[in-house]
């Protein structure tokens, strides 16, 4: 007989046996640590996953700001280099403007110093011909000249005519006070007197006059009383010279030869000297 | 001349007896729990794992797969019988490469036990999944007129099982004792390649017809 009874359920229980104890040793384990090994697995690749995420998108962050940078850099730069021209642009605007001012400084200094180098000289100029003119005149004019200037100015009084001559006695009559006469040099006795007649003859029969010396007068004679003035002297002639040399220094009549005349001894004056 | 390891008795009380059969299949129990409790012992979860331990894992894992692929959708459930009786089997058929060595495998009464289990496994494993009415009523399929035939085919695939398996590694057993003493030198060695590769295959259609067989009885079959 082939077939062993015993044996078969000996091998069949062996067999049932051997399930068990590889069911417990073998199978269980295996498959619980390859279960725990794709969790394992699965649970690091999604990590690897959200990591990957996540430095993806702190790229894009990066990326992102790097962008932000580089154009906040181009518009300082930008910016700055505007702002540098501009700051250039002013501060060569106000170079010129200063230049401009210092040449307008400059230019007006050279003026006032030439006019006031132009009116030293023309001062010194007149200065040298009044003090030439005094002594040539002081020379010359002795007697003979003061008489003269004293003959010229009474035949001017004589001379007289209409207006002028009405003011004059209009001037005599409304004054409490004598006429004062001025002259650069003390008149003689005569030539008082002469003055005096004159007066008399021709204005005033009454007029009293009262002689005063102002050697500042310069080889003249002034009659004045009440705001009214008649006089001679040299001085016109004088500003006339004076006009000259200005004419002569710049080459064209100044303007400033003008209040030279305006502030001579006559400025008041109704009448002029010949 | 032994056919049978059954016949070589070491041991008899009565009707108990040890025979080389149990003595066989004792020690090939012993190697299978030893080697899968010295290697599982030390399981590791890490990603990087032991070449053994991944050795193990391609076996169960491709064991898993096959049960997968015949049609049954929860390999796990079947996996600690199915496996088991495949690698009783390959390593009944390893083993004789040792001298000394008969194959437990080689013995009726233990193709038959194997047969035995799988024919009680077959309902037990049906009656699980579709309940005892719907198992029985299987029977009735396609018609009323095939049960007698159904529980021949039932009845007959069992021998069929024991039959198939003794007699190929019987015979394998046979014809290199027979060569031996024609012709000892190099070709019992050849023939020795041959059996083990007839055995293997052996193991496959046992395992897997009983896969079959189960997978039949639950109604999971792929097909």
């Amino acid at each position: 007989m082939l077939i062993d009874w015993f044996t078969v359920v000996a091998q069949a229980i062996n067999f049932l046996l051997l399930v068990w104890l590889l069911k417990r040793f073998l199978y269980k384990p295996i498959l619980q640590a390859i279960d725990d090994r794709e969790k394992r697995i699965a649970t690091q690749l999604q990590e690897a996953g959200a990591t990957k995420e996540d430095a993806e998108k702190e790229r894009r962050d990066f990326q992102k700001k790097n962008a932000e940078f580089d154009q906040q850099r181009d518009a300082l730069f930008s910016q700055a280099t505007a702002k540098a021209q501009d700051e250039g642009r002013q501060q060569l605007d106000k170079a010129r403007k200063e230049y401009k001012t210092l040449r307008a400084k400059l230019q007006e200094s050279l003026r006032e110093e030439q006019h006031s180098l132009s009116r030293e000289i023309t001062d010194r100029a007149r200065q040298e011909v009044f003090a030439i003119s005094r002594k040539v005149l002081a020379d010359l004019a002795d007697a003979t000249l003061e008489e003269q200037i004293a003959a010229v100015f009474i035949r001017r009084l004589l001379e007289l005519e209409g207006k002028e001559r009405k003011k004059l006695v209009e001037a005599f009559n409304s004054a409490g006070r004598p006429a004062i006469v001025r002259s650069a040099f003390p008149l003689s006795a005569a030539q008082q007197a002469a003055i005096g007649k004159a007066l008399k003859d021709t204005l005033v029969p009454k007029a009293k006059v009262q002689f005063e010396t102002n050697p500042e007068q310069l080889s003249g004679i002034e009659l004045s009383m009440n705001g009214y003035k008649i006089a001679w002297s040299i001085t016109d002639y004088l500003a006339s010279l004076e006009k000259s040399i200005a004419v002569l220094l710049n080459g064209k009549p100044k303007a400033e030869a003008e209040p030279k005349t305006k502030a001579g001894p006559n400025q008041d004056t109704d009448e002029k000297n010949d | 001349m032994r056919i049978s390891p059954d016949e070589l008795i070491f041991w008899q009380y009565g009707f108990i007896k040890l025979n080389a059969t149990i003595v066989m299949t004792w020690g090939l129990m012993l190697f299978l729990t030893i080697g899968s409790w010295l290697i599982t012992r030390r399981l590791t979860r890490e990603i990087h794992i032991p070449r053994w331990q991944n050795i193990l894992e391609i076996l169960v894992l491709g064991i898993k797969e096959q049960i997968k692929e015949v049609g049954l959708q929860q390999p796990n459930r079947y996996l600690p019988f199915l496996g088991t009786l495949f690698l009783l089997l390959v390593t009944a058929t390893l083993f004789t490469i040792l001298p000394g060595y008969e194959p437990p495998t080689g013995s009726l009464s233990t193709t038959a036990a194997l047969a035995i289990c799988v024919f009680v496994a077959v309902p037990v494993y049906g009656i699980k999944e579709r309940g005892f009415g719907g198992y029985l009523r299987s029977y009735l399929e396609p018609a009323v007129i095939m049960l007698p035939f159904n529980i021949i085919s039932e009845l007959s695939r069992t021998l069929a099982l024991a039959i198939r398996l003794f007699g190929n590694m019987m015979s394998g057993a046979m014809i290199l004792a027979i060569l031996l003493t024609i012709a000892p030198l190099i070709f019992p060695i050849l023939m020795s390649a041959l059996g083990l590769l007839t055995g293997m295959v052996q193991a496959y259609i046992f395992s897997i017809l009983a896969t079959v067989f189960i997978a039949a009885a639950t109604g999971e079959e792929a097909a």
